[in-house]
């Protein structure tokens, strides 16, 4: 009996969203659904929490030749975190952004839709559901940013559709090049492959890359974040943009161990497109929601960088906590951003930057949630992206000698570490024009968010505290 | 039931109908529910087993041939005919419009009875393992489907499309008997089954032998719409009757490539074959997927856009045959026809309702009808290979074993960036749909035959996405 609580952590936002079509009301079934399913997740997580035990499996055979299996459970501990990531963000978004008026029931079903895919996605303990679950969820996101976005939405939809297409087809041709050797698609029965290592790697790092925006493969993220209406935005950079990375963890390490250290200079290289190139660009935004958007673009450099320090040692016990610990941190603090710059423009009615100014006076709540989640977003100590990102860079040190010299790892975590730089960059001086200074004509009437978008934002910024105070709550599960 | 039975049954139950239609007047298309009906009960007899111990007579066994393959071909051909004549029940306005010039309906009764020896002729296809009865079969079912596609008389895209497509199907028999008649003359039998002992033996011409294939395969490709053969296929499919197209793009496409299939294996299980056969298939293949994807990509009206759509779904299913993936041709097949159809229904009711089978007519229908709309959106993503839907296996499957088999790493990366092609064109309509406004505010009301096909089509698509054991199961 339990153990249908996971299918049913699918099954609830499903329901709800076809309901939600069907003619339910859209925000309470919405609601009720995300609520729902943070109580449903909680005793799956608690136990797998205290006992790490594989007793959450279940699932059924649905092809027989290939053997493939609709298996839920948690295929590592990465997969509890990001579920539980997952629904923290569903609950945040379904009660964020402002709807447009007549457009509810497109709007709550297809952010149930794209939760429900994440949560398949994270849940999947065979290769082939995990696959299927993710691209669920891109049907939806298609539609909301091309129907209710802002900006050039749908050239925006387009771009964003045939990236996602491209990555998702070079990730499923790695994917069928991988477990076509294997004796089954379990992710817990991955073995490192016998032949075409190198190619199998190069098409995950391809495919995953360009659904996580590895660079150059990046290049569709900040826009389409800052078209999207906020529930897509705080979804997709929040949960969906980590199973590229939780795919190469759970998957890529396992199957093609050799093909990723083959790769290794170029996934330090690219990586560091994320973390100096992308930095830069960040720092040159007149607008706050393209600023996160590639802030969030410039952070997966990092969590890259513990993927390639994992390649590079396969017993480097730093790498994997480091990465998950950052995925969660960053995935919530993202999404507390983007939830709050849509409150910014519905009070103030602009994103630019240079039209904004001295909201901390007239909205003191929102400016203070919004410099948490910023602190938190650049890896100020106390706060949980603090907890990930160091244990990144220790990562990349992890069993180093000195006299070993310096490799590919330690190099680019060298100059990584100067992304920290960056990040208060554009961070702080965004802060400023945005909160601080004299108020402007955008600014002196702006009202301060009120308790239904003070519930959210708190609930985020709460858990960015206290991963941050205490990360051993995540690092547990691994 | 015996199996071989069921094909009379299914001609005597066409031969009745022509009879009821002499006879009767009014509005024809009842008949359409009536072999709809009839159709439905010998879809019963397809599932019930054969008797204990049931083997094909002795007169029949040297040109027929019983299986579960061949089942399930038959299953897809009396399906698929069901729903076209239903399709056309919930048409017959604009096929009487450009028949009897009014919408009486009096002069469209062979309408609803053609399909039923169209079905015949699938059927017996489906069975057929003998070069000469494969012929016959095929001629059965291509010259009743030279009667349809120019069966709108006072339409003039009609008429073209039915003159087109007999003048090149004339063109393609003549390749066929040609092969045939090259082949038998290189292995001096035309039966199928012998041809893996003879090729054992090697008592035959190489090149003679080759130069048959090529040509059965050049006649072959003419019915599943391959290149070089494909050109016939975006006239003809505009200018049809929309159930006509829909028939032609799922039930002549799968009769096709079970022959394809059948002809084919011992040819690529032969050591003296094998590498030239697979060639030319790679080349078709390639050449298949090019084309239709990238004229698919510029297309603004619907029906050709299904049409280039088709022919890069041959190219596909080209490559399962390329691997010997045989089980996954089928299958890929089988949930074709599911998504096929469930995109045509709803294009013939916005034709009728628009007048129109531009992409542009689609536009706001999420608006206009937004139960349509999911269902179309539903049918397009599975058509595209969203994962989750029936349409994502077929592909995975053939990819699978086109990988396994290690054909041509090549055709293998232009088959996934024809998947991402696919993305682009068939969320073109989903765009249409939702993205744009739409032409007037009319609500769309559905007929019940097309709410109730829609309906069963989709949760269809979306079960055996999840679940698509029950079709392999027919497989086997």
């Amino acid at each position: 009996m339990d153990l249908l609580l996971l299918p049913a952590l699918i099954l609830i936002p499903l329901v709800a969203g076809v309901a939600i079509l069907l003619g339910a009301p859209a925000q309470r079934t919405a609601l009720a659904a995300a609520v729902l399913n943070v109580a449903a997740s909680l005793y799956p997580l608690i136990t797998y929490w205290k006992t790490q035990c594989d007793c959450w499996d279940w699932g059924f055979q649905v092809l027989s030749n290939p053997e493939i299996n609709l298996r839920l459970g948690f295929a590592s501990g990465a997969s509890a975190v990001m579920l539980a990531l997952s629904v923290i963000v569903t609950l945040a978004a379904v009660h964020s952004g402002k709807c447009p008026e007549g457009r509810e029931r497109l709007w709550y079903s297809s952010s149930l839709f794209i939760a429900a895919g994440a949560i398949g996605a994270f849940l999947s303990s065979d290769v082939f559901f995990f696959y299927a679950f993710h691209e669920l969820a891109l049907i939806p996101t298609f539609l909301m940013i091309g129907i209710l976005g802002r900006g050039d939405r749908k050239a925006t939809a387009w771009k964003i559709t045939i990236y996602l297409a491209f990555g998702s087809i070079v990730l499923l041709a790695g994917l069928i090049l991988a477990v076509t050797q294997m004796p089954s698609w379990s992710i817990a029965d991955l073995t490192a492959a016998p032949r075409h290592q190198n190619e199998i790697a190069l098409l995950l790092i391809i495919g995953f890359g360009t659904l996580v925006s590895l660079f150059p493969f990046h290049s569709w993220a900040a826009s389409a974040y800052a078209s999207a209406p906020a529930p897509v935005a705080m979804l997709h950079a929040g949960v969906l943009k980590k199973f590229g990375l939780y795919g190469l963890l759970v998957i890529g390490m396992k199957v093609a161990p050799d093909g990723m250290l083959h790769w290794l200079p170029w996934i330090c290289v690219l990586l560091l497109g994320n973390i100096i190139w992308v930095g830069l660009v960040t720092i040159n935004q007149k607008r706050l929601d393209l600023m996160l958007g590639n802030s969030s673009v410039m952070h997966m450099g990092y969590i890259f960088l513990a993927v390639a320090a994992l390649s590079a040692n396969p017993e480097n016990s730093i790498a994997e906590p480091a990465a998950v610990l950052l995925m969660f941190a960053h995935g919530i603090s993202i999404a507390l951003l983007f939830s709050l710059a849509s409150v910014i423009e519905r009070k103030t009615g602009t994103l630019e930057i240079s039209q904004l100014g001295g909201l901390a006076k007239t909205a003191p709540a929102l400016a203070f949630v919004f410099g948490l989640a910023g602190m938190a977003s650049i890896g100020l100590p106390g706060l949980a992206n603090f907890a990930g990102e160091i244990m990144v860079f220790f990562a990349g040190f992890a069993d180093w000698k000195p006299a070993d010299g310096l490799g590919w790892v330690q190099v680019t975590t060298i100059i990584a570490l100067w992304g920290v730089v960056l990040g208060a960059v554009y961070m702080l001086r965004a802060y400023r024009n945005t909160f601080q200074g004299p108020l402007v004509k955008a600014t002196e009437s702006a009202s301060d968010i009120g308790l239904s978008e003070k519930i959210p934002t708190y609930f985020l910024a709460a858990t960015l505290l206290v991963v941050g105070v205490y990360p051993h709550i995540i690092l547990q599960f691994l | 039931m015996q199996p071989h039975i069921i094909e009379f049954i299914t001609v005597g139950f066409g031969l009745v109908l022509l009879m009821f239609e002499a006879f009767s007047n009014g509005n024809k298309s009842r008949i359409g529910l009536i072999a709809a009906g009839g159709l439905a009960v010998i879809l019963a007899m397809l599932f019930c087993p054969a008797p204990e111990g049931y083997a094909v007579p002795g007169w029949m066994e040297r040109f027929y041939g019983d299986s579960a393959v061949a089942r399930f071909y038959k299953i897809i051909a009396v399906v698929s005919t069901i729903l076209v004549l239903l399709m056309a029940v919930d048409f017959h306005k604009v096929l009487s419009k450009f028949t009897t010039g009014d919408d009486t309906g009096s002069g469209t009764g062979e309408f609803y009875c053609l399909p039923v020896f169209a079905c015949a002729g699938l059927m017996w296809m489906a069975s057929a393992r003998d070069l000469v009865s494969i012929f016959v079969a095929l001629e059965l079912v291509t010259i009743t489907f030279y009667v349809m596609v120019a069966y709108m008389r006072r339409n003039v895209g009609s008429v073209e499309a039915g003159v087109k497509y007999l003048i090149l199907g004339a063109l393609s028999t003549g390749f066929l008997v040609y092969g045939i008649a090259w082949i038998y003359g290189s292995l001096g039998t035309t039966d199928v089954s012998l041809f893996t002992s003879v090729l054992a033996e090697g008592k035959f011409n190489h090149t003679y032998l080759l130069f048959g294939i090529a040509l059965i395969l050049i006649a072959l490709g003419f019915k599943v719409g391959a290149v070089p053969m494909q050109l016939w296929i975006p006239d003809v499919y505009q200018g049809a009757p929309t159930p006509v197209t829909a028939y032609l793009s799922v039930a002549s496409k799968a009769a096709g490539f079970l022959v394809l299939m059948t002809i084919i294996e011992p040819f690529l299980a032969a050591d003296a074959t094998s590498s030239s056969v697979t060639l030319i298939l790679l080349v078709m293949t390639g050449a298949t997927l090019v084309y239709g994807n990238l004229s698919a990509i510029s297309q603004s009206n619907f029906k050709r856009l299904l049409a280039y759509s088709s022919i890069a779904h041959a190219g596909f299913l080209l490559m399962g045959v390329a691997s010997v993936g045989f089980t996954a041709v089928s299958f890929y097949l089988g949930t074709y026809l599911l998504m096929t159809f469930a995109a045509f229904y709803v294009l013939a009711l916005i034709r009728a309702e628009e007048e129109s089978d531009e992409i542009d007519a689609f536009d706001g229908l999420g608006t206009r009808n937004p139960v349509l709309a999911i269902a179309l959106t539903i049918a397009m993503a599975a058509l595209a290979g969203v994962p989750l839907t029936a349409g994502f296996w077929g592909k995975f499957l053939i990819f699978k074993s086109a990988i396994t088999a290690e054909v041509s790493w090549w055709l293998i990366g232009i088959a996934f960036v024809s998947v991402a092609a696919g993305f682009y064109y068939y969320l073109k309509v989903v765009k249409a749909m939702y993205w744009n406004a739409p032409r007037n505010e009319k609500a769309i009301a559905v007929p019940t035959i097309t709410m109730v096909v829609l309906a069963a089509l989709t949760i269809a698509i979306v079960f055996l996405g999840v679940y698509p054991q029950p079709i392999l199961d027919l497989l086997r």
